[in-house]
């Protein structure tokens, strides 16, 4: 696996907002195919992290190379990003468009695909993140996790070799949280390069091949699931202990 | 209205029995411009002079002041797009552009800038042409109609482009950051994402700029456009009547403004049932 070029070539990335020091030197390679998950206290720098990746946060020094395009400055912005798909906590389905229409307009728009292609690609996703009845419906009438699970399907629309997933079951009620996890589960079996930041450890432990903990702007720790759960690290193990008694 | 509420057997049943009713009944708004209808008929109809000969006077007035409504509020809804996007520019120069022109414009009369460019605007296209020796621009004629329009889309432009700024502020920032995430550019994204909400939230307070504008449009009647007040005036300068024709000036506004208001009462409620 190492001897591939990394998919995501993150450099000692430095981002200041104002006086916060929200990334103090972060360094990460993710491979292809690769479910990496990042868990850290609010105010670490993880969403940060996660936002520098796809340039809707500009970092101040360092470097990020994603499929082999340079993020240092914002010339390829709107190339990278069609690589890039990314999930939200708040879903941020366009209020105005109907399930169809959120997945459809931005194949037209981005991709310059035909409405039937459009359509029959976004029919195709829908079916698969497990809205078939509500294409017609406008989002603010779905639950959170419909909302969330069109959400994923609309960035998969782009086809996306890479997906971000910022804190995607926070803002859901428990029950709802498990239908995005599975859609997320059978993506990452698909083999689609995911870097998830969440504290869904039930996830992480079935999903990640990698997990990373971020505190105060740096990486604390960086391993595969087995090795991170029973770490020794003490900070890891404090972060932990938070979380899976949550 | 108290009693109304109370929630007895007695105060529901009124309670349904209204809401049964309310659902019947169609806009009780339209019984206004109905009222008002009627009166300037039965006004005319029991007394032909003056009412009757008022009304035929005025009304190429009338169509002077509907033109100039709209073709300003035509203009204005453009102007003020890009007024509003200049005020949100990152670029600081067609931010401070779009600044400066709402400052000074919200910081002077209407009545003082018709004038000035009715009577200032021309004089200075014809010492710059003069100074330039272009006779074309020297012997410029200001056309009364045409400073009119101009100087009341100028004027309401800037009030626009502080409406449409709210609007397009007032969608939530993760509706940019989910367009631009899949790719859109920034135009892309404003005009298919942002503007399409922003739109439906501004609708209310458009509509009021355009009822607004119809009302002020009367100030034109000082520059030389002879617009429904300045006929009115005409009228009451050689028949000496001035409560009829001032009465029937007013209710001629009156119709005009309130069917306006009943037009934007339909437009935003079609707005809301797309959602």
């Amino acid at each position: 696996m190492n001897s591939v070029e990394p998919i995501i070539q993150i450099r000692d990335v430095h981002k200041h907002f104002g006086k916060v020091y929200a990334l103090r030197g972060v360094s990460l390679d993710v491979q292809k195919g690769e479910v990496v998950v990042i868990i850290g206290p609010s105010g670490s720098g993880k969403s940060t992290l996660l936002r520098c990746i796809n340039r809707l946060e500009e970092y101040d020094a360092g470097h990020i190379v994603v499929d082999g395009i340079s993020l240092d400055n914002a010339k390829n912005i709107n190339i990278v990003r069609q690589e890039i798909g990314m999930v939200f906590q708040s879903f941020n389905l366009f209020a105005h468009l109907t399930v169809l229409k959120n997945l459809v307009l931005t194949q037209r728009v981005v991709r310059k695909r035909s409405e039937e292609e459009s359509e029959r690609i976004a029919l195709e996703l829908l079916d698969k993140v497990g809205i078939q009845d509500k294409v017609a419906a406008f989002p603010i009438q779905l639950s959170g996790g419909q909302q969330q699970r069109v959400a994923i399907a609309r960035a998969l629309a782009m086809n996306p070799k890479i997906m971000l997933f910022d804190e995607p079951t926070s803002a859901l009620d428990p029950e709802m949280i498990k239908e995005v996890l599975d859609v997320m589960l059978d993506l990452a079996k698909e083999g689609m390069t995911m870097i998830v930041v969440s504290h869904e450890m039930g996830f992480a432990r079935a999903a990640a091949d990698r997990m990373i903990l971020i505190d105060e702007g740096q990486i604390v720790e960086e391993a595969g699931p087995e090795k991170f759960f029973t770490s020794d690290n003490e900070r890891t193990k404090k972060f932990l202990s938070k979380v899976l008694h949550m | 209205m108290a009693e109304q509420l109370e929630p007895s057997s007695n105060g529901s049943k009124l309670l349904r029995s209204l809401g049964v009713e309310s659902t019947m009944r169609i806009d009780p708004w339209w019984g206004l411009v109905v009222l008002v209808i009627v009166l300037i008929v039965v006004l005319c109809l029991v007394s032909t002079d003056p009412f009757w000969n008022i009304l035929r006077f005025v009304s190429d007035g009338i169509v002077i002041t509907v033109i100039i409504t709209v073709s300003s509020f035509v203009l204005v809804l453009v102007l003020g797009l890009f007024g509003g996007l200049g005020r949100l520019s990152r670029n600081r120069l067609i931010y401070a552009l779009a600044t400066v022109y709402v400052e000074i414009v919200r910081g002077i009369p209407l009545l003082v800038q018709l004038i000035w460019w009715y009577f200032a605007f021309p004089a200075v296209i014809s010492e710059v042409g003069g100074w330039l020796g272009i006779t074309a621009l020297a012997d410029y004629k200001a056309n009364p109609i045409a400073m009119a329009i101009l100087g009341m889309t100028v004027c309401y432009g800037a009030y626009m482009s502080e409406i449409y700024r709210a609007g397009i502020q007032s969608i939530p920032r993760g509706q940019m950051e989910a367009a631009r995430s899949l790719g859109m550019t920034r135009f892309q994204a404003m005009r298919h994402i942002i503007l399409p909400q922003a739109i439906r939230v501004v609708l209310p307070p458009v509509g009021n700029e355009f009822i607004a504008l119809l009302k002020d449009s009367s100030l034109v009647s000082v520059v030389a456009v002879t617009d429904l007040t300045r006929r009115g005036r005409e009228y009451m300068s050689t028949h000496f009547n001035p409560i009829e024709t001032w009465t029937m000036v007013a209710l001629i506004y009156l119709v005009m403004t309130l069917l306006s208001a009943r037009g934007v009462a339909w437009i935003e409620k079609r707005s809301k049932f797309e959602r």
